[in-house]
């Protein structure tokens, strides 16, 4: 089995989210778009089943905000107990209104940070990575719809060509 | 042209008929004499044993962390004479005081939430307009239909503070007569400092100046906007434009003015210097949530097939980014006055955790947790029904953060969430709706005149 893909290459996000639909509409089945910027709404004229990195924010914020509630009951309370704002109650409870901006800050930091390392994960990205884009312009100005080819080859080029691509390359991929 | 249905109309004038007798009843039910007030208090006191009445024995205990209460009601009881009558009787012609005030607190704090929704989708408009925002053309007559209420409830706010300025009511403590005379035994010195701002003339003349300016605006606006409808050039676009932003800045100032004048000084001992912007974020959440509430039911009658899910999707997102943002400032009001720990700053707080304990909790839960948990996720935000369910809590939430800020300081612990509070809600629910729809039905639905319209109409995300 060949291994063919074409490339379509765009200069413009309206005209290739337009493509993409016209090219989902005549059921092909498109294996990638490269992106220079995040395109809007490109996922699911894709058809890609939903994130799961919401979830995973919500689960990492609990996780920093249990993080800070054990924090500050450790260090203020039991590790060296602390008179707060001239309140020697010594208990967690009674000082929760101090606690609160550090409750919010760390479940902010552990939603952000963790979201971002899953995100390099689930993309397969780490220092020192080559890229995978097929074409450089695609860090620039241009977008590229990838779509593998099954003796269908004049077919697909006539109708990328159709939908205003601005270069066309099949490829053999190894 | 939407047609304000017959239907609904009845709803809406069965609700003020309902709301009116309830109020009515409520001013007839206030007792008429300190002597039927003692009566009542005696037999309570028999009935409930030693309980009968809690905050009358806090007031003689000092020191058990109740100096602050104890503090707020003689403060209050400078205004009765309580040298020359024994201290049962204080207390009596007291809680007559606070009876009395009941009927016109539970008016007050229904008007003045509505009035918040009201002004507030007036300000919401204008920060569209001055943003040149594409996404919210498709909902401008829904706002400008909204903010229809205006005239009437600004008019009925404005008599009942001058009423107040007429020693009709008396929920404006510092307006007792004597409060500003050293020789008086109704002296109080802090009023007194404050008396540069805060005197009968100054207030009623700035409750007309305020209430003037917002009106202007809005007739203003208005014709603009549906003067845009058939224009040929932008002439009319443009003019809105500026005069929106002079509005803002006008409404800036006038808002903090408002909040201090109409809501901080029912305490006129304590203030905080975020109240004007904490009064802003409930402003901001409940207009949001009325104009969601409104598009979707319109939406649903079919008569915007030019408003989207993504339309709805940002409403919610300002119903949810805006609750973060009232619960940061009213956090951050208590966090402060906690942390300092002063007596003239805690005894707002101290009176609310003690006599309004459940519905001053409350408030977290339904104008915080509650809608965080229900609208953080995206696709919810997108559902009519999650969002008109949400958005009564949050908008029944901020009803309840009002009459928090109003109760206390006018009738203390003889609050209750009764007939006449219910009553006056039903009654501007009921004049909401009147208004609200007779002026949607005026001009057509959508502002086609608008140059950002198509951005509004094809707008997704």
């Amino acid at each position: 089995m060949s291994n063919k893909v074409i490339h379509a290459l765009y200069n413009d996000d309206d005209i290739l989210m337009d493509a993409v639909k016209k090219v989902k509409a005549a059921h092909h089945h498109i294996d990638e778009v490269f992106t220079p910027f995040p395109v809007h709404g490109l996922d699911k004229a894709l058809g890609l089943a939903p994130t799961k990195l919401a979830i995973t924010a919500f689960l990492y914020g609990l996780t920093g905000l249990s993080f800070a509630i054990w924090m500050t009951n450790y260090m203020m309370i039991e590790d060296w107990p602390q008179d707060i704002g001239g309140k020697p109650n010594f208990s967690w409870v009674e000082n929760m209104p101090a606690f609160v901006p550090i409750m919010f800050e760390l479940t902010v930091f552990f939603a952000a940070h963790l979201m971002v390392i899953t995100f390099y994960m689930r993309s397969r990205i780490w220092p020192f990575k080559e890229a995978e884009n097929p074409d450089v312009r695609t860090t620039d100005d241009h977008f590229l719809m990838e779509i593998s080819v099954h003796d269908n080859e004049k077919e697909l080029t006539a109708l990328l060509q159709e939908t205003g691509a601005v270069e066309i390359n099949v490829i053999d991929k190894h | 042209m939407y047609q304000f249905s017959g239907k609904l109309k009845t709803i809406a004038l069965a609700l003020m008929v309902v709301g009116a007798l309830g109020v009515i009843s409520g001013f007839l039910t206030t007792p008429s004499s300190v002597a039927e007030v003692k009566e009542q208090l005696h037999n309570a006191h028999q009935a409930h044993g030693a309980h009968g009445a809690p905050a009358h024995h806090e007031e003689q205990v000092a020191g058990h962390g109740s100096e602050a209460s104890h503090e707020a009601h003689t403060g209050q009881e400078e205004n009765s004479h309580h040298d020359e009558v024994s201290e049962e009787d204080a207390h009596a012609a007291h809680v007559f005081h606070q009876l009395k005030n009941r009927p016109w607190a539970a008016f007050y704090a229904a008007l003045f939430f509505f009035f918040l929704v009201t002004v507030g989708v007036l300000t919401f408009n204008a920060i569209q307009r001055v943003a040149q925002a594409g996404w919210s053309i498709v909902l401008f007559r829904v706002m400008e239909g909204i903010s229809g209420n205006l005239l009437p409830v600004t008019l009925i706010l404005l008599v009942f503070l001058l009423l107040g300025s007429a020693h009709v009511h008396h929920l404006f403590v510092w307006m007792a007569d004597g409060t500003v005379d050293p020789t008086s035994p109704n002296y109080d010195a802090i009023i007194d400092g404050k008396s540069w701002w805060l005197n009968v003339p100054g207030w009623s003349i700035r409750a007309i100046v305020y209430i003037t300016g917002w009106n202007l605006y809005r007739h203003w606006s208005r014709k603009r906007s549906l003067a845009q409808d058939n224009a040929k050039d932008l002439v009319n676009y443009k003019k809105n434009f500026k005069m929106s932003v002079l509005f803002l800045l006008f409404f800036l100032f006038t808002e903090s003015m408002m909040s201090w004048d109409w809501i901080m000084s029912l305490d006129p001992h304590w203030f905080s210097t975020l109240f004007g912007w904490y009064i802003f974020a409930t402003m901001l959440v409940s207009s949001v949530t009325a104009i969601a509430i409104v598009t979707i039911y319109l939406q649903s009658k079919g008569h915007l097939p030019f408003v989207n899910n993504s339309h709805i999707h940002d409403l919610a997102k300002f119903m949810f980014g805006f609750s973060v943002f009232w619960t940061y400032l009213w956090f951050s009001q208590f966090m402060l006055i906690w942390y300092a720990d002063m007596p003239e700053e805690t005894t707002y707080f101290v009176q609310r955790f003690e006599e309004y304990k459940l519905p001053f909790l409350l408030l977290v839960v339904m104008n915080f947790i509650f809608p965080i948990l229900l609208l953080i996720n995206s696709d919810y935000k997108r559902i009519p029904h999650f969002v008109i369910g949400g958005g009564i809590v949050i908008l029944l939430g901020h009803y309840m953060d009002v009459f928090i800020m109003i109760m206390p300081g006018t009738v203390g612990d003889q609050w209750f969430f009764g007939i006449p509070e219910i009553g006056a809600l039903l009654f501007f629910l009921g004049m909401f709706i009147y208004t609200v729809f007779t002026s949607l039905s005026k001009a057509p639905l959508l502002a086609k005149g608008n140059p950002f319209l198509h951005e509004s109409e094809t707008f997704q995300y």
